[in-house]
């Protein structure tokens, strides 16, 4: 195929003086992001990390809306499936046998090169922009106002079981003991609130897998987990918007 | 509506209500139950089967209270919405097209409308009950409901808004049934548009339940308010006519003019109204064939586990031939109607379903692609979940033939 020679110094006028210097840094921006995309799997730019994190992104794009705002980084890479975790969940929170508040699931990947199998610890992901809370009739299920943590009024809840199918996570359950819906709450009532530093399945684990904190002070190791640009860090099923404040990193 | 509207005062209400229960209606009541007692064989063994379904439901309702819902039904944490939700949804979608389609004759003024009217506020309170009956045993907590839908509303929840509307709704329809049991319109005229306003808001909330959880994506959307009052209105032309041509059976008589004039208009409205169904279906077929996650529970529906349901019960039961049959019929042969209205009657409980099982077969990691969640969620009814079912129907089976028995086929006197 041939190509008529371009005459660079006689073309014409494409109109670019009227392109403001905003648009053009925009521009670029939308550049970085797809180039991040590809290149990372998921999220490779700060910016867009910020995206997903806040309900609002222009309202909480510079601080984070509770304080201590809890935050859960899991290591997935380091993740072995001995699920001591899911024992010290339901140890220190009576979860039954029937139900669950964490579990992992296991991802088989044959034509993968080397290790063909990941493990995925998940959770309650105490999202900002939570489907439950606004679709539970009663306010049985609410965000706590001080450090984001989605709780239950267990005594509220009159198991409609709509915020089960609201979860976008398979977080929820119903509870016969309790006769009404669990959940996780970061071990608030039972760890945090008793001075506890870890949640129980974070404590619990060999591996280091679950990386639990502040998300609020700038010296917390899932703070420096997340504002970095060197290691893909990603939330599971952004496309629905809840802004979870669980995030995931391979290791 | 008349043009000399004086304000009403309550004092004239009740003096009017007591004025009505004169010696001469008390006594006529009296005559309608012993004319109850005249009823034939069939209507006895009817009645009686319909009591010994409730009965025999009601234990069965017991019994899954005493062991818990977690092992009488068949829900589980990835499905938690059954045939219970399902079935409710059929009564609350009958009963709110029921009062849409009669409110146009006696809200509304249009004539032809009048003479199902008595009948199908009638029967909008009692699908109502119905459903209500049925949603009792699905809530786990239904006395915690009533207590803090009081004092701890949430606003933003459809549900909240959902069982509030109904429940005024529900109210309002009971209103107006009496006050057009004792003839006075004008105040029947008001509660059926109060009704009517509430049951339609309360019926888009039903649909935005599903439409607002953006987790799933085969609901998501403003399609489903919009397609739950379309299908209201099909769902209540086929009821009107399911029962009217069943109360002339009961009772044994022959359609008047003006009724048979009212039969004809709402077979054209229902044909009109399956055709929009048809429309509503058509898109959502083609419309979810690019959404990933939708592709996956429409492929279900075109040739996979809900096949029979959507081809057989939803296409073929629920539109496809009674549109035939009521195009067949002119709209004047009423036993080729009827036999169009029960079918549709069938099909729209498998419609409603497909509708709540189907948006939930997609399991929530579906995408991540884990073991664990590979393949679609199924989910079938237990038995006792299939016996709260019939309890409502027979709830709607005993109260119809009781009612045209006591309300001497609903006739309305039209001035």
């Amino acid at each position: 195929m041939k190509f008529k020679k371009m005459d660079i110094g006689n073309l014409k006028e494409d109109g670019r003086k009227t392109v403001s210097l905003m648009e053009r840094r925009e521009f670029l921006k939308i550049g970085l992001m797809i180039t991040g995309v590809f290149a990372g799997g998921t999220v490779l730019s700060l910016a867009s990390n910020m995206n997903k994190v806040f309900a609002s992104s222009e309202e909480f794009r510079k601080k984070y809306p509770y304080k201590p705002h809890y935050s859960m980084v899991i290591l997935e890479g380091r993740c072995i499936d001995c699920e001591r975790c899911m024992e010290a969940c339901a140890k220190t929170n009576d979860v039954p046998d029937y139900g669950y508040r964490t579990t992992i699931l296991e991802k088989d990947v044959p034509d993968a090169i080397g290790r063909k199998r990941e493990f995925i610890p998940v959770l309650c992901n105490q999202c900002n922009n939570p489907p439950c809370v606004r679709a539970c009739p009663t306010k049985a299920t609410y965000k706590d106002k001080q450090n984001g943590i989605v709780m239950m009024h267990y005594e509220k809840c009159i198991g409609c079981k709509t915020c089960v199918l609201a979860c976008p996570y398979n977080a929820r359950y119903f509870n016969e003991e309790k006769h009404a819906i669990d959940k996780c709450n970061f071990c608030f009532d039972t760890r945090l609130s008793k001075g506890e530093k870890l949640t129980a399945c974070a404590a619990a684990c060999p591996a280091g897998v679950r990386i639990f904190g502040d998300l609020s002070d700038s010296g917390s190791e899932v703070y420096n987990l997340i504002h970095q640009l060197e290691k893909p860090v990603w939330v599971n099923r952004p496309e629905v918007g809840a802004k979870p404040n669980v995030f995931y990193m391979k290791s | 509506m008349p043009n000399d509207i004086k304000p009403v005062k309550v004092s004239d209400i009740m003096k009017d209500v007591a004025s009505s229960f004169d010696s001469s209606i008390a006594s006529n009541w009296y005559s309608n139950i012993v004319g109850f007692l005249s009823g034939n064989k069939s209507f006895y063994v009817l009645l009686g089967l319909s009591g010994l379904l409730v009965f025999a439901a009601a234990m069965t309702a017991l019994n899954a209270i005493n062991i818990g819902y977690r092992h009488a039904y068949g829900v589980s944490r990835e499905v938690p919405w059954g045939i219970l939700i399902s079935t409710y949804i059929f009564f609350v979608v009958t009963s709110t097209g029921l009062c849409i389609i009669s409110s146009i004759g006696h809200v509304f003024g249009v004539k032809d409308f009048l003479p199902i009217a008595k009948r199908s506020v009638f029967l909008s309170v009692v699908t109502i009950f119905a459903g209500f009956t049925v949603i009792f045993f699905d809530i786990e907590n239904p006395l915690r409901m009533a207590l803090y839908n009081v004092i701890s509303p949430n606003l933003t929840s459809n549900i909240w808004w959902m069982g509030t509307l109904y429940g005024a709704y529900m109210v309002f329809m009971a209103v107006e049934f009496i006050f057009l049991l004792i003839e006075k319109h004008k105040i029947a005229m008001y509660a059926g548009l109060a009704g009517l306003i509430s049951g339609i808001a309360a019926h888009s909330n039903l649909g935005a339940i599903f439409g607002m959880l953006h987790g799933r994506e085969f609901w998501y959307g403003p399609f489903m308010p919009i397609y739950f009052i379309a299908s209201a209105m099909m769902s209540g032309c086929a009821a009107i006519i399911f029962f009217t041509w069943l109360g002339y059976r009961v009772n044994n008589e022959r359609m008047d003019k003006p009724m048979e004039r009212a039969m004809e208009v709402v077979g054209k409205l229902c044909t009109v109204m399956i055709a929009v169904l048809m429309f509503f279906t058509v898109w959502k077929l083609i419309i979810g064939s690019v959404a990933p996650a939708k592709y996956e529970v429409i492929k279900s529906m075109l040739h996979g586990h809900f096949a029979v349901n959507f081809w057989v019960f939803e296409v073929l039961m629920g539109m496809a031939a009674p549109f035939v049959l009521f195009l067949l019929s002119r709209w004047r042969n009423l036993n080729m109607m009827f036999v169009a209205s029960s079918l549709m009657v069938v099909g729209i409980f498998f419609m409603r379903f497909d509708l709540v099982i189907a948006g939930e077969a997609v399991p929530s990691y579906y995408e991540l692609g884990v073991k664990e969640y590979s393949h679609l969620l199924s989910y079938s009814p237990s038995f006792s979940e299939i016996m709260i079912v019939s309890a409502g129907m027979g709830i709607v089976a005993m109260s119809f033939l009781l009612g045209e028995k006591v309300f001497k086929g609903h006739k309305t006197e039209i001035h």
